[in-house]
């Protein structure tokens, strides 16, 4: 069975095949191939989605993984992300959490949340 | 006196912003919005910034950049104000806002930079048929409503149109527990970046309807969204008979373009562009209006921000200049789009102005796989390039030079297909 992708790494957007030898056509060039084999073999991607907060100027506040995690577990890590409530400021890196579903990745905030204005929020790294 | 009024506090706003500040002028930063940002905020995804800082940021993370360089230069800036005025009396610009706290106010300027972004389009700029019911709302509202306000717009969706906003939130409402049914979109190919349709569609076994559009909303008793039908479109986007598919969805998603949002010049004697809708500039982003600059998706509609950020700077290198240099001779010939190219700015060049180098951006009007770009003055080629793999819903930028050019005669960029 030939499996088809579509390069996502240029513009370019190559119809790349892979057949069960892991045998790779269609690709104008190396990267295309490694994109497509890691796409049959095990495909990642990271996470991004918000974490519900107490605080009533941001009721959400941005996180995403800091790794890509296997395309499979993205349900399951929002199930888990979607029971969190942040009540704390909070700065963007800061660790949500660690090593979710094992997967080595962190949730980590992409937001800074505070309750106070804006410079106080930017001035504190 | 205030140098220059930067209007919006988006990507462009503060880039241009921190450029204007760090080349010795004083600026004030208007905002609508309780925080800087601009719509990044509301973009949690990732793939920002892989131009300008060669590493993938989500929305937050990139305007987090640049709001903290805001920040640091101290420039003066307002946030939870509108500005409700805009006009000009000789040669200051008169910019009236109105806030809570502050009330109406007024301000005097030298020079405005506008970059207060794009709308989206609605329901009634496409005229489609059938009820009015709630749940048909455009998709840049609902990933405001879920990533800011948090909530959700609905359990059973649809997304009509292939713009990356469409398929950003096909993703972003399938993660957070909707079933998206599928995205129709009448043209016969995406108008979205390739990697959106893979990592947003695919994915997630959405289903893509090409050369579809929906040709029916139907309302239950209570007024809200029950069904849409959707059906095939021929070559000349004439529906086709018997084609009918109908889904029972409670939301109907829009994304079916964006339009810059320039309502603020309605006031000034601007000349406007139909083709990007947008305000006619010259090569430092200046408006028919001496002092006006515009920038950002006010100017065009980008599809990366970061080159949003770059043509903000290089606006704010340009109202430097024009701060610093009182002899504002005009002489500006026509620089217009030919075969094959959908749109371009800029549609002047001046010729008194000292920037030699002219940033070009343009979009093709179809996908083109191969093909010689020209820019021609007077019957002679003044400029080649091949061009790979173009396409309307990606963004192209090239780089003049002006000594190449001579002073009198319009000049013309165009896209032959070669093969």
């Amino acid at each position: 069975m030939i499996k088809e992708y579509i390069c996502i790494v240029c513009p370019r957007g190559c119809r790349v095949n892979v057949d069960e030898n892991l045998n790779v056509s269609g690709n104008q060039c190396q990267r295309g191939k490694t994109y497509a084999l890691n796409e049959m073999k095990s495909p990642t991607r990271i996470l991004t989605t918000t974490i519900k907060t107490t605080f009533q100027d941001m009721p959400r506040v941005s996180c995403k993984t800091d790794k890509a995690i296997p395309k499979s577990l993205l349900f399951a890590a929002m199930k888990i992300i979607n029971q969190m409530t942040i009540d704390k400021s909070m700065y963007i890196g800061d660790i949500v959490i660690e090593n979710i579903l094992d997967t080595g990745a962190n949730v980590v905030l992409t937001k800074s949340i505070k309750e106070s204005t804006n410079e106080e929020i930017y001035f504190s790294d | 006196m205030i140098d220059c009024i930067v209007i919006g506090g988006g990507a462009g706003g503060l880039a241009a912003a921190i450029e204007i500040k760090r080349l010795g002028h004083n600026v004030l930063l208007i905002e609508r919005e309780d925080k800087l940002g601009g719509i990044l905020n509301q973009c949690i995804h990732n793939g920002f910034g892989l131009e300008i800082f060669k590493e993938e940021y989500t929305g937050p993370e990139y305007a987090d950049k640049y709001i903290k360089l805001f920040l640091r230069e101290k420039i003066n800036y307002l946030i939870d104000t509108t500005v409700i005025d805009l006009y000009k009396e000789e040669d200051i610009f008169i910019v009236k806002t109105s806030s809570e706290t502050l009330g109406i106010r007024e301000y005097k300027s030298k020079s405005i930079c506008l970059s207060t972004g794009s709308y989206e389009r609605t329901r009634g700029q496409i005229s489609i048929p059938g009820d009015r019911p709630y749940g048909v709302i455009t998709a840049g509202s609902a990933q405001r409503y879920i990533n800011i306000d948090g909530y959700m717009t609905g359990k059973r969706v649809f997304i009509l149109g292939s713009g990356d906003i469409g398929l950003i939130m096909a993703r972003r409402m399938t993660l957070e527990g909707a079933k998206v049914l599928g995205v129709a979109e009448i043209m016969p190919y995406s108008n979205g970046l390739n990697r959106n349709i893979v990592q947003c569609l695919n994915d997630f076994d959405i289903p893509l309807y090409l050369s579809h559009t929906v040709t029916n909303i139907k309302a239950d008793d209570s007024n809200h969204l029950k069904e849409i039908r959707v059906m095939k479109v021929d070559d000349s986007f004439n529906v086709i008979k018997d084609t009918e598919i109908d889904f029972q969805v409670d939301t109907l998603l829009l994304s079916v373009g964006l339009i810059p949002d320039i309502i603020l010049l309605d006031q000034l004697d601007v000349e406007i562009d139909p083709l990007t809708k947008s305000v006619k500039v010259d090569q430092s982003n200046q408006t028919s209006i001496e002092g006006l600059f515009v920038c950002g998706n006010a100017l065009q509609i980008h599809d990366l921000v970061d080159n949003v950020s770059k043509e903000s700077q290089r606006t704010g290198k340009a109202i430097d200049l024009y701060l610093r240099n009182t002899n504002h001779s005009n002489k500006k010939i026509s620089f217009i789009p030919g075969v094959n190219i959908a749109y371009l700015t800029p549609q002047y060049i001046d010729f008194s102005n000292p920037n030699e180098k002219v940033v070009v951006s343009f979009r093709p009007k179809k996908k083109i796989e191969k093909s010689l770009l020209k820019v021609i003055q007077n019957d002679r080629i003044v400029y080649e390039k091949k061009k790979m793999f173009l396409l309307p819903a990606e963004m192209e930028t090239i780089e003049l030079d002006i000594l190449h050019f001579d002073e009198n005669q319009p000049i013309t960029l165009e896209l032959e297909v070669i093969s």
